[in-house]
């Protein structure tokens, strides 16, 4: 079958819409909101690439993958080489074609968005990898590299760490990740729904890279099973992918009454402790009727979307400032809409309410305005006088992000920090400590799995770079 | 994996289990605590590590039956496993270098002061502890302490030592006088007695707290105390604060928060510990 059309045609072809459950039926299960491209859809979409010489979207996404490149295998029908080349760039493509913002990196620079839609990128993306993983017998990658002797120690098998240890061990180092919780994937499998990013996706990742010889120890938290110095002693390089997980809270009067979550715990109850499944499954979790979600970043969407699936009357989310502002996905956003979460904008939290008993009965909010725009570029909200109101809620969950959990550079003086706790790296994600690298949340705050991956790659190579150097 | 070696009942409801953790063992301090997750499905719980053999390897987990994610702990026996214990988590307790210590400690938190006086004696410090329970059978840990200094039992029904509470004993110390801290680990209501006790007399006191927890690095801030008006992680701030300066009535109400829950998973069909039966 010959594929080949005119530029003409190719033009002609709108973008592609990607199947979904239908919205009524999801917002009730906890199954992947995105079907998937058919082998049809994914013909269309590929053959809207219009193959740029100069491919502005590669410099656009954060691990640099070559989008014509495998965009133009699918429309050769030739999934095989486009696994080959997607996973050549990318260590994880079934978890960045599902979360990534690609309407802010890759899509953002196509030059079919000029006049048009830009090509449905991620989606692609997704196909291949999801063709790849139902080959029984994988897809070839390069031949193993001759083992090198070094040893490297990764911290945290969280995306960052995850994408570090496959380069890592690709390139015939010894790598072992330790992982402080009992399973890998850091936010991928405590933060980011099932509904969203399937967990056997991340499973059959984290088994890939197993297979491929890298160690994972759970249950090792670094600060406190090994210090960072104990593990300097034992590894010619290390790399610090930790994560910025320390919730940070409102400050607000009322918010240790019984029903307040971080989006961090509620969020860990029920993905990575199965508080879905209660009481078959041992840790529980207050469902609540009415759900109010603070935060406009994805993980506020997913929260108000997993409350929304346990069974919730009533999800809000309040945000200061307006929808369009929000930092969440797009496609998150506009599938929460979808779902029946209700939104709140330009409200801000003063308290939240309790009875006696200190459960929540509601959240106290302040309606403000949009003012002069601030650091971020974005109008600065600005509190209305005399302008409170009160959303009522049994459930109130925090998402207004995280801070450096510093667990792990409290043992380590000497290891170079901001003001706000972050490690600091170089132009190669080297500490101030030689062999020390870091990556990830904890070096940039919370930001994207993609830019976490982004890092653990580019890590990777400066180990690789400065692990030549260094004698067996 | 984490392999038990011995299962001893101390108490009507409370058992010791001996676990294969040699890392744990080897570096643990007096005032730290695992995270315990017995196999799939399971919940994690913080438990303090009670006692140590680093050259065995083991650490003792001292667990006081009373939801069903500590029965299915209690009921395991020597060569079943725990899949995942993270640790040692947890600021190691503070310990004064020299003078006089008394160690409160009420039920199964007896258990949890018992590595503090551990400590203290090695220091030279002279520890008294004062420790009690219901009637003689619940009273534990006290041959163990007693190798480290005096050691005072109170029962609430007069069957074992002096009749009363831990409270009675340890505000007739602080009366003799000559304490320069005590350290109570309990019930809330014990915790808060005995630190209300050693205000008046302005005897720094310490207390290990229990609330909820989930990951125990700081992670998920379900265990949220308030100290001096401030908020704390007691999985990494703590699990030991200033007695003084704690907010009891915000612990025992946060402690609450899943009480009807924990009651339907003992009654729920899965529930291996079913109530009544």
């Amino acid at each position: 079958m010959s594929n080949k059309i005119s530029a003409k045609e190719r033009m002609r072809i709108e973008r592609q819409s990607m199947p979904e459950q239908d919205a009524t039926a999801r917002a009730k299960n906890f199954q992947e909101v995105n079907l998937g491209f058919t082998e049809q859809l994914a013909l269309l979409e590929a053959q809207r690439c219009i193959q740029c010489k100069e491919a502005k979207c590669i410099a656009g996404c954060p691990v640099m993958v070559n989008i014509p490149r495998f965009i133009q295998c699918i429309v050769d029908g030739d999934l095989p080489a486009a696994a080959r080349s997607l996973l050549g760039d990318n260590a994880l493509p079934a978890i960045t074609g599902r979360v990534c913002p690609q309407e802010t990196q890759c899509e953002a620079q196509c030059i079919r968005g000029v006049k048009g839609k830009p090509v449905a990128i991620g989606y692609l993306e997704r196909y291949v990898a999801d063709w790849a993983y139902r080959q029984a017998n994988g897809v070839a990658g390069d031949a193993p590299t001759a083992p090198t002797g070094k040893k490297v120690a990764v911290v945290g098998a969280g995306p960052a760490g995850l994408t570090a240890a496959g380069e890592l061990v690709k390139a015939g180092h010894s790598v072992t990740v330790y992982e402080a919780l009992h399973q890998p994937g850091g936010v991928l499998v405590y933060g980011i729904p099932e509904f969203r990013l399937p967990k056997q996706i991340v499973d059959a990742e984290v088994r890939r890279l197993q297979d491929a010889g890298v160690q994972i120890e759970c249950n090792v938290v670094i600060g406190r099973t090994y210090t960072l110095p104990e593990l300097r002693e034992r590894y010619h390089a290390i790399f610090i992918a930790n994560g910025a997980g320390l919730p940070v809270f409102m400050h607000v009067p009322g918010e240790n009454l019984k029903g307040v979550y971080a989006a961090n715990e509620y969020l860990t109850r029920i993905n990575l402790m199965e508080a879905y499944a209660f009481p078959s499954a041992g840790t529980p979790v207050m469902v609540g009727k009415r759900v109010a979600v603070v935060g406009g970043g994805n993980v506020a969407m997913d929260a108000a979307r997993t409350a929304q699936r346990l069974g919730a009357e009533r999800v809000t989310i309040v945000y200061r400032r307006l929808r369009a502002d929000m930092p969440a996905r797009a496609e998150e956003v506009h599938h929460a809409e979808q779902e029946g979460i209700q939104f709140e904008e330009l409200a801000a939290p003063v308290a939240v309410l309790g009875n006696e008993q200190k459960w929540v009965t509601g959240l106290r909010c302040q309606r403000m305005e949009l003012g002069e725009p601030d650091a971020s570029g974005r109008r600065r909200p600005v509190p209305i006088e005399g302008s409170e109101f009160e959303v009522e809620c049994d459930v109130v969950v925090v998402a207004i992000g995280t801070r450096a959990n510093p667990l792990l550079t409290a043992t380590c003086p000497e290891l170079k920090l901001s003001r706000h706790g972050h490690i600091e790296v170089d132009s190669h994600g080297m500490t101030n400590l030689p062999g020390v690298f870091a990556g990830g949340d904890i070096v940039r705050g919370a930001a994207t799995v993609i830019l976490a991956m982004g890092d653990g790659k580019q890590a990777a190579q400066s180990i690789n770079a400065y692990l030549k150097t260094k004698p067996v | 994996m984490h392999r038990i070696v011995a299962n001893r009942r101390l108490s009507p409801n409370v058992i010791r289990l001996d676990v294969e953790a040699p890392r744990i063992a080897e570096i643990r301090q007096a005032g730290q605590f695992v995270i315990v997750r017995r196999g799939p499905k399971a919940e994690r719980i913080p438990l303090t590590i009670a006692d140590a053999d680093a050259a065995a390897g083991t650490i003792a987990l001292v667990i006081q039956a009373v939801g069903k994610s500590t029965r299915e702990l209690t009921a395991l026996q020597p060569g079943e496993s725990i899949q995942d214990i993270s640790g040692p988590l947890g600021m190691p307790t503070e310990l004064i270098e020299k003078g006089r210590a008394v160690c409160v400690g009420g039920g199964v938190g007896t258990a949890v002061v018992h590595p503090i006086a551990q400590s203290l004696h090695k220091r030279g410090v002279h520890v008294t502890s004062v420790i009690g329970g219901r009637a003689k059978e619940w009273v534990i840990f006290e041959q163990e302490l007693r190798q480290l200094g005096d050691v005072v039992v109170c029962t609430d029904d007069g069957s074992y030592g002096r009749k009363g509470f831990v409270t009675d004993a340890t505000k007739d110390l602080l009366t003799a006088g000559g304490i320069d801290i005590v350290y109570a680990v309990g019930p809330v209501p014990m915790m808060r007695a005995v630190s209300n006790l050693t205000r008046p007399f302005g005897v720094h006191t310490i207390v290990s707290l229990n609330p909820v927890m989930v990951d125990g690095t700081g992670m998920c801030g379900g265990c949220r105390v308030e100290v001096g008006g401030k908020t704390k992680f007691a999985c990494v701030d703590g699990p030991e604060f200033d007695g003084h300066l704690v907010d009891f009535d915000l612990l025992a109400d946060r402690l609450s928060t899943y009480r009807i829950q924990e009651k339907a998973a003992l009654d729920h069909p899965d529930g291996t510990c079913r109530v009544g039966l």
